[in-house]
């Protein structure tokens, strides 16, 4: 449940017969050839009056994204090591009383942090595998397979996108405390928090108009090899869908970790919680240092992991959606 | 009978084949199914039942809605909603466009400029939150109080005071959100066709004169979804409110969303999942009818 836009990136196979390739070559090849023009002319920007302009507001605008997107999480990892009082006092000051790393132990250790972190780790792998399979197997059956009814149940699919998440949240949580047909009740289970991330019809989307790009003769030629359902599907089809299930996996972990609502919602058992439900109420009965250890912490592995894909996340945009 | 006999040795081979498309459409269907389908269909049913869940649920009509209706606080909700709607667009819908354009002409290490300015996407909000009400403190040694000291302004408090508050709140959810909304508008820069570009300076255009007439009216049925897709997102805003301020001080930040988790689980007054979910179809409908309203306005604009 995000306040503002989410993106939603739009994958496409690459149409070279080389299907199988990273998928960030192909920007990094453009990039090369690229004397792709923008807003200014290469003879606009040899104009001095230009060419100060263009320092000055490029300049700036990157000054002010170190400050106000870098600033607040180096201050955090800044005060993660700094003594209370320090913080308190002189908060933006740099450590005018030396360092304290003992913050990070305390908070790993004493308040217990390690066991809302492996919570969000078992969390996160769960829903990236719930997710992975409904997108994948859904999206195979309606792109490749496509049995008789599959446009009916696309739709019905792609209708749950228009029902804003607001509505599900107190029936979703009726339903999973008391399963239709079987009665389990998942609540404070791991599996009520993984089961509803995998009903995400945009990765069902991704992954269905992937598979209707693939090339059809490759799939025709399977077929006429003799080639079943499911060795398609796993000798073919799935070698061929590395870029999108690299964008389907990221997105579904780094969302799993960011998670707050549905977790705060179907985990009340404090030792079953994500860092992100446990950390308010650790905030309000904790030293203020080793609270800021904490989301240091917590914050650590998203970052890190947005660094490692930063080509997947940074390549996205809504398009594609909007204009197939 | 000797006739199904002979049929018989045929049916696993069939079976098989219509088999394989089941297989594989089960965990959609059933994960569909449960955990969203269902719900929404007992939305309805739940809207016009009392239910807690320990007694059987019985019809109840209306009733949920009219308890709704009479609410005082559902006025309160309503305003509070909309207000933040309204300072998210006036604060928030801009900067990304703003990052955007400036962005999509920076020629050298661009690559950084999206990585900065997606980097707050990336930090769970909850762990955005709790930093920010650190930064929101409102003592004079508060970090942002102690930079707008450096200036002779404030000290401002933030989060204490009801007229303060909700600007608080869209600050920092501008600030976790709009690197996704930059990423959206740079990948759709990539495709204006250069041949307006030079056409303009053909015609003498200056480097507004080409933002103005060329890249925003290439923007323009981008930013007509990213402006409904907003609108829609910080109607049901629940988390800032929840942490920051847990829709206080005086009520100042109780959220639709709020009221309805309110309804529904909180401590005291919890439990009226009947209340909480009539709240939440009213709220999908009239999202529901304002995005009707809105595609009909606009569809002429962006083409």
């Amino acid at each position: 449940m995000s306040t503002l836009v989410q993106h939603t990136p739009d994958v496409q196979p690459e149409p070279e017969p080389e299907l199988s390739g990273p998928l960030p070559r192909r920007r990094r090849r453009r990039r090369a050839a690229g004397e792709t023009r923008t807003i200014t002319s290469a003879f606009e920007r040899r104009r001095p009056g230009v060419r100060i302009g263009r320092t000055i507001v490029n300049g700036g605008l990157l000054v002010f994204l170190l400050i106000a997107c870098l600033g607040p999480i180096l201050w955090l990892a800044k005060s993660a090591i700094t003594p209370t009082q320090d913080t308190l006092r002189y908060p933006l000051a740099l450590w005018p009383h030396g360092t304290d790393w003992e913050n990070l132990r305390t908070a790993w250790v004493e308040i217990d942090l390690k066991l809302y972190f492996w919570n969000t780790v078992v969390i996160a792998i769960g829903s990236w595998a719930v997710q992975m399979l409904v997108a994948v197997t859904g999206g195979y059956a309606l792109a490749i397979l496509r049995p008789r009814g599959s446009r009916i149940l696309y739709g019905l699919v792609l209708a749950t996108m228009f029902v804003p998440a607001v509505v599900l949240l107190v029936p979703l949580y009726l339903t999973v405390l008391d399963l239709p047909f079987t009665h389990w009740n998942l609540v404070n289970t791991y599996w009520g928090a993984f089961l509803p991330a995998g009903a995400s019809a945009f990765n069902v989307a991704l992954v269905k108009r992937f598979f209707d790009n693939l090339p059809r003769e490759v799939i025709d030629a399977a077929r006429v090899d003799g080639c079943g359902d499911f060795r398609l599907f796993w000798h073919i089809v799935l070698p061929m869908s590395r870029p999108v299930l690299g964008v389907v996996s990221v997105f579904a972990v780094l969302a799993a970790w960011k998670d707050f609502v549905w977790p705060l919602v179907v985990l009340p058992d404090p030792a079953k919680q994500p860092l992100s439900v446990r950390l308010p109420r650790l905030a309000a009965v904790t030293e203020l240092d080793v609270v800021l250890a904490a989301l240091l912490i917590s914050c650590a592995l998203p970052i890190a992991f947005f660094l490692v894909f930063q080509r997947l996340f940074l390549r996205g945009g809504l398009e594609g959606a909007v204009k197939g | 009978m000797t006739a199904l006999l002979a049929r018989l040795p045929r049916l696993p081979e069939r079976l098989g084949r219509s088999l394989g498309p089941l297989v594989f459409l089960l965990p959609m269907l059933l994960v569909f199914g449960l955990f969203s389908w269902w719900p929404i269909v007992r939305s309805f049913v739940m809207s016009v039942q009392q239910t807690n869940m320990v007694t059987p649920a019985t019809y109840v009509g209306l009733d949920n809605f009219r308890a709704v209706l009479d609410d005082p606080l559902l006025t309160t909700a309503v305003q509070n909603t909309a207000w933040f709607a309204v300072l998210a667009l006036v604060i928030g819908y801009p900067v990304p466009l703003i990052l955007a354009v400036v962005m999509s002409d920076v020629r050298r290490a661009r690559g950084l400029y999206s990585l900065l300015a997606y980097l707050p996407v990336v930090v769970p909000p909850a762990v955005a939150v709790l930093l920010w009400r650190f930064f929101y403190d409102a003592e004079p040694t508060g970090v942002f109080n102690t930079i707008l000291g450096w200036f002779g302004l404030g000290p401002v408090p933030w989060l204490e005071d009801a007229s303060w508050a909700m600007p608080s709140l869209v600050l920092e959810a501008t600030w976790a959100a709009a690197g996704g909304t930059v990423i959206i508008y740079l990948a759709a820069l990539v495709s204006v066709p250069p041949e307006l570009y030079d056409a303009a300076e053909a015609d003498g255009a200056g480097i507004l004169a080409k933002v103005w007439h060329v890249t925003l009216p290439h923007l323009r049925s981008i930013m007509l979804i990213t402006l409904i897709l907003q609108i829609i997102g910080t109607s049901q805003v629940f988390l800032e409110p929840y942490l920051f301020t847990d829709g206080g001080p005086d009520n100042a930040t109780l959220t639709v969303l709020l009221l309805v988790y309110n309804y529904a689980f909180a401590n005291t007054t919890g439990g009226d999942y009947g209340k909480a979910t009539a709240l939440s179809l009213m709220l999908a409908a009239a999202l529901a009818l304002m995005s009707v309203v809105y595609f009909r306005v606009t569809r002429s604009w962006s083409e």
